[in-house]
């Protein structure tokens, strides 16, 4: 394809086809220009599309075919057709596991109003240290996950943790949080909210700062309320923010495991009735070395993921136009 | 024969790039085709001449020291043997070494341990001790049987034990002192045990502090009472689960027994808080544990508070034993340099350090002394004494496959909320059904 590009600027004649180019406006020499960039286009872009053929295309390729394996402990997959999938649908930890996935994403999805909500105050005209304080909420995003669970195993801790001496002041006796199935994946849920509230506030930050404050200058003078601006202005304005962060939070969900499998550990007795699809599939493949089966919990997790970003983009075409 | 031929080319290629690569980089140590070549020069005798490059991968950092000192010995008989110690930490050890294998490129020499053990054995990537015990180059007559019997597949031994642990009580002296009771003596029972950690655990309730604690690990608790009442996890063939004996029930409930009387903090408090930890922080009298722990006592506040004690006796006595061995891989390219380094750290002299430098206890016999020296007032002794008694780790070909089944079902006897009888059913069903997969 690059050579035919070539070969046909050759044709054109060098210096007679560069004008032409400039005058852009129909589409057919749209086009032709783009072509007529030849190689250069993939030679910028191929560094980035090997990488991304190598680690992420063709694992997902391999996976798919592995999915159909049986394996030996040092491997030799040998195909057996749909026994994974049969195994894996008859599994009743799957449903546990993917009702603790959706749990979490769902907990973890109130933290998206929540930073709609901080950037919008942070954003407010006048507002002193507001570096500071956005500093402050990114902080969580930056930190290393295990640094985080270790500092939150601390504060949960059932006897000795500062949760439950806070609770405590209340009169109010706190359960075992990271012991206890149920306040075990509330508890992985808060910590997950409390570190992806940053990440998603700097974005909507953005967002808003792209906002012309003309919109809130005309709603004041027509008297709209505070919340009628948020509401009427912000929030529509915001939505390819708040989409792509609801699109990344979602996504980053599904794939929970360090946070869990840092703040409950590994021999936690609740794992069973809390573990994540992603912990589900470590512990099936790393734990118990059945490679195959874990291979279907992958494509499992792949398809569900591609679906909620599939519903998700059909909503917002329809939000986006309502 | 298709096999040999397709081993051979790769084997090839892979030579005329080491040869390239050492040309380029002109490496003093680095093994040229010759050396390796073929089959040949893997059965003729190391010496002083061979020259070779091997890697040693072990996971405890703590230990390097004593491995470098090690090696230092071992470079006088072979000066041209140069060791790379590889050390991957525990976490990710398994992981690695599984990947290794399946892409056979397992290190040459490096630590097993005996859960994973016999996945290694029988899938054909261990090499056997035999021929160095033939040749005199190790006798398996200075470790304990326990140990070679751990590292022994369809009789064929594949692992020197490097060193071992066993489990007995560690007491804390003041505790029992607040409590004024006597420290119990060797011989005690299981009744004894009980009553005296509910009776700490009752006089010491309003500071939190318990007499003992039951837990979740099976190593240092309760497959050590399955052992006392006379029972086993695993048949002697390894393929069938025992969980269902009456005595194996007997082990269980000695620890549900103790949870629910009170005398332990509950299934949920050992969750968020381990029972070392509840040991270290002055809140637990007795914690039943491994020799390891020493290295968490030893120069600590703690130290002088310390003694231990044998585990009561239930229908007998017992304890686990379990300790880690080096193992050649069976296709490395400089298996005779591997083994003669499996041998010269398997003898006398390098264990002896290994004592000495270490934070384990070395397996050979007679070389212990420096471990019990390390903590003089703790009688440490102990540890080495349950020997005779001790009874090796419960494994299998896949014995993470029923591990996780462990961990999986009986946290609900533990804690209360189902009969210890019908888990115990379950777990036997379940784990049989893994045992036939292997």
């Amino acid at each position: 394809m690059a050579v035919d590009a070539h070969v046909r600027d050759a044709v054109a004649g060098g210096s007679a086809g560069r004008p032409v180019r400039t005058r852009s406006g129909e589409p057919g020499r749209g086009a032709r220009s783009l072509r007529a960039d030849g190689a250069w286009p993939w030679l910028f872009a191929g560094p980035l599309l090997i990488g991304v053929a190598i680690f992420y295309l063709w694992p997902i390729v391999q996976t798919f075919w592995f999915s159909f394996t049986t394996w030996g402990v040092f491997g030799g997959a040998v195909f057996s057709g749909l026994t994974n999938y049969a195994a894996l649908l008859s599994d009743p930890q799957l449903y546990q596991a993917l009702l603790n996935t959706l749990i979490y994403t769902l907990i973890v999805l109130l933290g998206v109003p929540i930073a709609v909500w901080l950037a919008s105050l942070l954003n407010t005209p006048g507002l002193r240290l507001a570096q500071f304080y956005r500093a402050l909420f990114f902080l969580p995003y930056v930190a290393m996950p295990a640094a985080i669970a270790l500092v939150w195993r601390i504060i949960f801790n059932g006897d000795f943790g500062v949760l439950n001496w806070f609770l405590s002041l209340f009169g109010i006796s706190g359960p075992y949080w990271i012991s206890t199935p149920g306040f075990a994946l509330v508890a992985v849920s808060i910590v997950g909210l409390w570190s992806s509230v940053g990440f998603s506030m700097i974005i909507l930050g953005a967002g808003l700062k792209d906002i012309p404050s003309e919109l809130y200058e005309a709603a004041r003078v027509d008297g709209a309320s505070r919340w009628r601006q948020f509401r009427s202005i912000t929030v529509p304005l915001l939505t390819p923010s708040i989409f792509f962060v609801l699109i990344i939070t979602t996504i980053g969900s599904f794939q929970l495991f360090d946070l869990l499998y840092a703040i409950l550990g590994s021999s936690n007795p609740v794992l069973p009735k809390t573990m994540s699809l992603v912990f589900y599939f470590y512990s099936t493949g790393f734990i118990q070395n059945d490679k195959g089966l874990a291979a279907a919990i992958a494509m499992v997790i792949f398809v569900i993921i591609g679906l909620i970003t599939l519903v998700q983009f059909r909503a917002q075409r329809r939000w986006a136009q309502s | 024969m298709h096999h040999t031929t397709m081993r051979r080319t790769r084997r090839g290629a892979l030579f005329g790039i080491v040869g390239a690569a050492c040309a380029t980089l002109l490496l003093a140590g680095c093994a040229g085709p010759g050396d390796a070549g073929g089959d040949a020069p893997q059965t003729a005798p190391v010496g002083k001449d061979t020259a070779a490059t091997l890697t040693y991968a072990v996971w405890d950092q703590n230990q390097v020291a004593a491995i470098k000192a090690n090696l230092e010995g071992f470079n006088e008989q072979y000066p041209k043997i140069k060791v790379n110690v590889d050390v991957t930490p525990w976490g990710t050890y398994w992981t690695k070494l599984q990947t290794e294998a399946s892409s056979n490129t397992l290190p040459d020499l490096f630590w097993m341990n005996g859960p994973n053990f016999q996945l290694y054995a029988s899938n054909g990537k261990l090499e056997p001790i035999t021929a160095e015990v033939k040749a005199g180059a190790i006798d398996p007559a200075n470790y304990s049987k326990a140990l070679n019997d751990l590292y022994t597949y369809d009789d064929v031994q594949y692992g020197v034990p490097k060193d071992f642990d066993t489990i007995a009580i560690w007491a804390n002296k003041s505790l029992f002192e607040k409590a004024r009771v006597a420290l119990p003596t060797d011989g005690w029972t299981w009744d004894d045990f009980q009553s005296l950690s509910a009776e700490i655990s009752h006089k010491l309730k309003a500071q939190g502090i318990y007499g003992a604690a039951g837990g979740m690990d099976g190593q240092t608790t309760y497959y050590d009472t399955i052992f006392q009442a006379g029972g086993n996890v695993i048949s002697a063939d390894g393929k069938t689960s025992e969980y269902d004996t009456p005595a194996a029930k007997a082990g269980i409930a000695f620890w549900t027994d103790l949870i629910a009387s009170g005398a332990s903090p509950s299934m949920a408090q050992l969750t968020d808080t381990g029972a070392d930890q509840w040991f270290t922080s002055g809140k637990l009298a007795m914690y039943q544990g491994g020799s390891w722990f020493r290295g968490a006592l030893a120069g600590s506040d703690m130290e002088k508070d310390v003694v231990v004690i044998p585990l009561p006796k239930g229908q007998q006595q017992a304890t686990v034993i379990h300790g880690v061995a080096n193992v050649v891989a069976a296709n490395s390219t400089h298996k005779a340099a591997a083994q003669a380094l499996q041998a010269y750290l398997a003898g006398k002299q390098a264990q002896q350090q290994q004592g000495d430098l270490g934070a384990v206890i070395p397996a050979f016999n007679g070389t212990q002394d420096a471990f019990t020296k390390s903590m003089p007032d703790a009688n440490l002794q102990v540890f080495l004494d349950a020997v005779d008694y001790a009874k090796p780790l419960p494994i299998s070909k896949n014995t993470a496959a029923w591990n996780t089944l462990e961990a999986n079902l009986l946290p609900s006897a533990f804690d209360g909320s189902q009969p210890v009888d019908g888990v115990l059913k379950d777990l036997a069903t379940q784990m049989d059904a893994a045992l036939a997969k292997e």
